[in-house]
């Protein structure tokens, strides 16, 4: 399983990393490896066999639909990189 | 003071011996003096520490000491902690001040615990060494040219050097026993759901569970009774009562069936690990068990599997970070898909990112049921396997390490070497189970570990069978010379 960069840079994209042009062939490298490493799973048979989502097989717990948390944004928000107004900042993003 | 275990500590705060501020003075001496040789801590609260102490002194006087009151304690940087810095021991969290406490920090504090510090991990517990930490790694107290074992290396550290007589780590694959079993201490990794992951910071969802490390199986089974239990903010949290763990230690185990697994003693084991282990089956021989031999047919896929399933359910946590609400923001963002790729790319370490590609990449179209399925159908007969031996024996055993404590630097150029050094723990997290490592002798001065597993919800049964042979031996109580 020998990924291409251009493979590379797909993976770094979907995960939204920036990685360095001259990382790329180690990527490459190290993700095949690791990739090449599980395919060991491939020899067993699991034609029929649910996958184990959760160790004890619970489903997720639910609850009535109320409001049971109060508003705390100015805590949250005091350890923001930039905020304004009870907004977050980020660059511009509709031309 | 530091050659008592907490249980002693907690007798001697009892009748008066010492007070919680001279005990808790006496650690942070300890962690000021000895720990820029180790490493161990990336954040000492001195200041909350000696107020706790302080409380902790009036509460006792007052008669309303609690089961930890005044005892202090080391928490994982991995374990938020309200207005103090929490780390994970990444470049992204460096400036995190944690807004609220987790739940097992909340658990501590309401007992009255003393926290002294928060300890070096790996970076966002990805690892098995300490090695990864935006912090610098961490060193074994045993042979500081050799790595303590990750990712709760510097909780594990701790303890053993006893800067602190006790320390919360987390595992997901392996890392609170293997660092309790390279460091030469006792670390237990409940069932999963026992323990709320509420404020600790996620890494693999499934896979997570804080527990505690520790001088004995006896300190362990203190702790625990105060982490343990349901969560309504954790949505994974089980709703099982919790066992009195301190009043099931001194059980007979007359008639315990003890199973060995095949692939635990198979190749790659060190010769004096696994001599060091047979000894110990013998001890647990010697006190009435029988050993069974037992199968796990599917255990070998579970370092293959477990490098799907952690990695996909990474790289799903870590996408919360991002620069814009906390946490770690690159210099002048010229666009959003700038300051997400370079706040993620400059902030992550190594390791972290690797680990995201590959989840990404196995949860990406086209590759979801050939990797993150097949992973988890592979989990279902690997945990099948563990539930079938349970139904012939109470507990395993084996080895926690293929081998002790290697060199700072030896692995680290080898993942897929690394992610080996995991291959007696890993099946236990992807089954849910809890299982415990204990000291069990020494190979050229360093410490060997033996793990016990058990079936779900049996932590009682593990802290019992590990504590018998605390009484026979006394591998537990043994601390570097450098720190005695």
């Amino acid at each position: 399983m020998a990924l291409t960069k251009q493979e590379v840079h797909k993976i770094a994209y979907l995960a939204r990393l920036k990685i360095d042009e001259s990382d790329v062939p180690q990527y490459a490298r190290q993700l095949s490896d690791i990739l090449d490493f599980v395919a060991q799973m491939d020899a067993v048979d699991t034609a029929g066999v649910e996958p184990l989502a959760h160790p004890l097989d619970a489903t997720q717990r639910l609850r009535p639909d109320e409001v049971t948390e109060t508003n705390q944004r100015e805590r949250f928000q005091a350890i923001a990189p930039q905020v304004e107004n009870g907004l977050y900042l980020v660059p511009r993003v509709i031309e | 003071m530091h050659r008592k275990t907490l249980i002693e500590l907690r007798d001697g705060l009892q009748r008066g011996d010492f007070s919680s501020v001279e005990l808790t003075e006496h650690f942070l001496h300890r962690i000021d003096t000895r720990d820029r040789e180790l490493n161990a801590f990336i954040t000492v609260t001195g200041e909350l520490a000696l107020a706790a102490a302080r409380e902790a002194d009036r509460r006792r006087a007052a008669g309303q000491a609690g089961p930890l009151t005044g005892l202090p304690i080391a928490h994982k940087d991995i374990f938020c902690t309200d207005g103090v810095r929490t780390s994970c021991a990444s470049r992204m969290l460096d400036n995190f001040i944690a807004p609220y406490d987790a739940t097992v920090v909340e658990r501590f504090k309401t007992a009255g615990a003393v926290m002294l510090g928060k300890t070096n991990m790996d970076e966002f517990a990805m690892g098995s060494s300490n090695e990864t930490s935006f912090y610098g790694p961490v060193r074994n107290p045993w042979d500081r040219e050799r790595v303590p074992g990750g990712s709760s290396g510097g909780s594990a550290a701790a303890v053993a050097a006893r800067l602190a007589p006790a320390a919360t780590g987390t595992d997901t694959g392996g890392s609170i026993r293997q660092p309790a079993a390279l460091c030469g201490v006792t670390g237990l990794k409940p069932t999963y759901g026992r323990v709320s992951r509420w404020g600790m910071i996620a890494f693999a969802s499934s896979l997570d569970q804080g527990g505690p490390i520790a001088q004995s199986a006896a300190d362990c089974a203190l702790l625990l009774g105060a982490m343990a239990g349901f969560d309504e903010r954790d949505s994974t949290s089980m709703d099982h009562p919790v066992d009195d763990y301190l009043a099931a230690l001194e059980r007979p185990l007359d008639g315990l069936r003890i199973g060995l697994a095949r692939p635990f003693f198979g190749e790659g084991l060190d010769t004096g690990v696994e001599r060091r282990v047979r000894e110990a089956l013998a001890v647990y021989e010697g006190l009435g068990a029988t050993l069974v031999d037992i199968d796990l047919p599917h255990v070998h896929l579970s370092v293959p599997a477990y490098y799907v399933v952690a990695p996909a359910e990474c790289s799903s946590n870590l996408s919360r970070y991002d620069g814009v609400r906390f946490g770690y923001r690159c210099q002048d963002p010229q666009d959003l898909l700038d300051l997400y790729t370079r706040s993620r790319g400059e902030a992550f370490g190594e390791e972290v990112k690797r680990r995201i590609m590959v989840g990404t990449y196995a949860l990406s179209a086209g590759y979801y049921d050939a990797y993150y399925l097949k992973a988890q159908k592979v989990r279902r007969l690997i945990r099948d396997d563990f539930l079938r031996a349970f139904e012939q024996v109470d507990v395993l055993m084996g080895p926690t390490t293929p081998t002790p404590a290697f060199r700072l630097g030896e692995k680290a150029a080898d993942p897929i070497g690394m992610y080996l050094s995991d291959i007696y723990t890993i099946a236990v997290n992807l089954a849910g189970l809890p299982a415990l490592s204990i000291p069990a002798g020494q190979v050229d001065g360093l410490p060997v570990g033996l793990q016990i597993i058990g079936n779900h919800w049996d932590e009682a049964r593990l802290l019992n069978v590990a504590h018998r042979f605390q009484q026979e031996t006394d591998w537990h109580r043994a601390i570097p010379a450098d720190y005695a």
